[in-house]
């Protein structure tokens, strides 16, 4: 500690080009931060997904439909423990594009039983139960539009439109909360059985099959055995596990987590040498200086160990308050729900973050710290004579 | 040469060569110097002639090609850089002719900076720190910057820190060197004190016969010789 002074006071002495460094390194902490919290976005869903649930769609495409009728065969399948669908509503709130969100038809109890991690309270699901224009919305897209129980909101549908092209109302009757942090609360689930008579066109069919299997460790097996039951039908499925379906449907729009892995890489490394060019700027200023500690007995391992101090102290200063900026701001809410379901920084990539802070300090400072431990006395004193 | 008294550094048979490219620079060879603990050496000689280079080996600071240099009881030759650097902390302070201080720390840090190797608690370090500077006639400029010091003032804090520790041997590289003659004189004023009243063992290595003065012996190096007369 008591060299903690004599580090600082170093750091002092260019004060421009420390702030700068520092800033540098605080803006690509921040874009780290954000960075990161987009890309849990993308997989929050695939990490959350349920070990046990797969997901059958139509063979071709998601966005082609599955008879309801499915169902019943579906549940017959050896290892199937239960059965329920969703279909891809596409809403959109007051006519406004922008007012996009996940909106999807389903029954009430079975969906309810299969997503327990759908935190409802009891007198909610009764009134979605009793009430068939009723739907649950999630915490995250109540507080969005400023939705509360008893609200009543319109929707149109460009997949779905309603007989006599009227627009969809609904009653909100329920808020969820997700059990864990990740858990997507953007969500607005409403009634099969009102869509299914209100729906102009496809009555009788459905988007998806959520299934939820007895062994997890038969998943393959399961998947194969309801695809082979629906082979060779004009509605041939595709069965697999919930998290490759989630991580297929994200990579739609590309591989989110290489993109973002890649941004990050170019810019740490950039900030790798504005720091490495900054520490060795430092050593090379100071050569007289350190060979004047070495005169009093500093040893070579504790020069070392002082500048690799400065060059993490930098990293420290610097990084950690970007780090805590994108907290900060990624703990202001979402920038942008209608693309990002969850938008939250998990604690692991925080913890990343101050590994990184570290390693960016040792590496940026660790050639300019050997530079300083050789440096032999007396050539040093004589660069000043 | 030496006075009778116990020899606190003895070189004996000292070569020290320098390689420049492709060609080696004898700078001193078969060195031999006594110098008794107590005195006062000013150690004279023209640009290159080694008196810098001897000075750094009695302190530790570089290492002879052959012969060896003994302080006390220790021999440095032989000695690993740590041993050598845990050495220099105990028992040797250095006064460099441009002072050499650390523009970033106030008067006080820099005298505190040797002390950070001592197992010293702050207060302690504090007290020795506040010593030192009433020892050299500023402890009222503590705080000031190096930047905010004249010269004598400047060298006055080195010497401030080369005596902080208390070691038995002072090394001065022409400290008055870039000053005027009054705070030159000064400073040899101060040497001498510490020499007389504190019993500091003090190697000067200097280019002017005023300094030279002041010392309680001289002695001339050139071409790697030495010779208690001035050469011609």
């Amino acid at each position: 500690m008591k060299f903690l002074s004599l580090v600082w006071s170093n750091l002092k002495r260019k004060k421009l080009r420390t702030s700068l460094t520092m800033l540098s390194l605080c803006v690509a902490f921040i874009l780290f931060g954000l960075l990161s919290a987009i890309k849990e976005s993308f997989s929050a869903g695939v990490e959350l997904a349920g070990a046990d649930r797969l997901i059958v769609r139509h063979k071709v495409s998601l966005i082609m439909t599955l008879p309801v009728a499915y169902k019943a065969r579906m549940e017959r399948v050896e290892g199937v423990a239960a059965v329920t669908h969703q279909t891809w509503f596409n809403g959109i709130y007051q006519d406004e594009p922008k007012n996009f969100f996940a909106s999807m038809p389903v029954e009430p109890e079975p969906f309810l039983a299969m997503y327990p991690e759908y935190v409802l309270p009891a007198e909610q699901k009764e009134a979605w139960l009793k009430t068939r224009t009723g739907v649950i919305v999630g915490r995250t897209l109540a507080e969005r539009f400023n939705w509360k129980i008893g609200d009543r909101v319109p929707l149109m549908s460009p997949i779905w439109p309603r007989k006599g092209d009227e627009a969809w109302t609904f009653d909100i009757v329920g808020i969820y909360d997700g059990e864990k942090k990740g858990t997507d609360t953007s969500g607005f689930y409403f009634r099969h059985d009102y869509f299914d008579e209100g729906r102009a066109q496809g009555e009788g069919e459905v988007g998806w099959y959520s299934v939820r299997i007895q062994d997890p460790e038969q998943a393959a097996a399961t998947a194969a055995a309801i695809d082979a039951e629906f082979a060779n039908s004009p509605y041939e499925t595709k069965a697999e596990p919930e998290g490759a379906f989630i991580q297929g449907f994200a990579q739609q729009i590309g591989d989110i987590g290489a993109i973002l892995t890649a941004i990050l890489s170019a810019v740490f490394f950039t900030i790798l040498l504005v720091t490495g060019n900054t520490m060795a700027q430092a050593v090379r200023e100071r050569t007289e200086e350190i060979g004047v500690l070495k005169s009093m007995g500093f040893t070579n391992e504790l020069v070392l160990a002082l500048v690799l101090a400065e060059s993490c102290l930098i990293a420290a200063v610097g990084g950690l308050s970007g780090l805590g900026l994108a907290w900060l701001f990624i703990s202001a809410g979402n920038p942008a729900p209608t693309m990002l379901s969850v938008f939250y920084l998990p604690n692991h990539y925080l913890g990343i973050g101050v590994g990184l802070v570290l390693a960016l300090g040792l590496v940026a400072g660790i050639f300019p710290a050997i530079q300083a431990m050789r440096l032999q006395i007396a050539v040093a004193l004589r660069r000043n004579a | 040469m030496s006075t009778g008294q116990e020899v606190l550094v003895r070189v004996e048979n000292v070569e020290k060569t320098f390689r420049r490219g492709s060609e080696e620079v004898h700078v001193l060879s078969g060195m031999n110097l006594d110098v008794p603990s107590g005195e006062f050496l000013a150690l004279m000689g023209p640009s290159g002639s080694g008196k810098t280079t001897l000075l750094n080996l009695i302190g530790g600071l570089d290492r002879t090609t052959t012969g060896s240099v003994k302080i006390g009881s220790e021999r440095l030759d032989q000695m690993s850089d740590r041993q050598l650097a845990a050495w220099r902390a105990r028992h040797v302070g250095f006064v460099f002719q441009f002072y050499n201080l650390m523009p970033a720390l106030n008067a006080e840090r820099n005298v505190e900076l040797p002390l950070l190797l001592t197992h010293l608690s702050r207060a302690q370090r504090k007290r020795h720190v506040q010593t030192a500077l009433e020892v050299v006639g500023l402890s009222h400029r503590a705080k000031h910057y190096p930047r905010t010091l004249s010269g004598g003032e400047q060298q006055r804090v080195g010497i401030a820190r080369a005596i902080v520790t208390d070691p038995t041997l002072l090394l001065c590289d022409e400290p008055t060197g870039d000053l005027d003659r009054k705070s030159g004189d000064e400073i040899l004023s101060l040497l001498q004190a510490l020499n007389q009243d504190q019993g500091k063992t003090i190697v000067m290595v200097t280019h002017d016969p005023h300094a030279s003065n002041r010392a309680t012996r001289t002695v001339y190096l050139e071409k790697g010789q030495l010779s208690a007369e001035k050469p011609e």
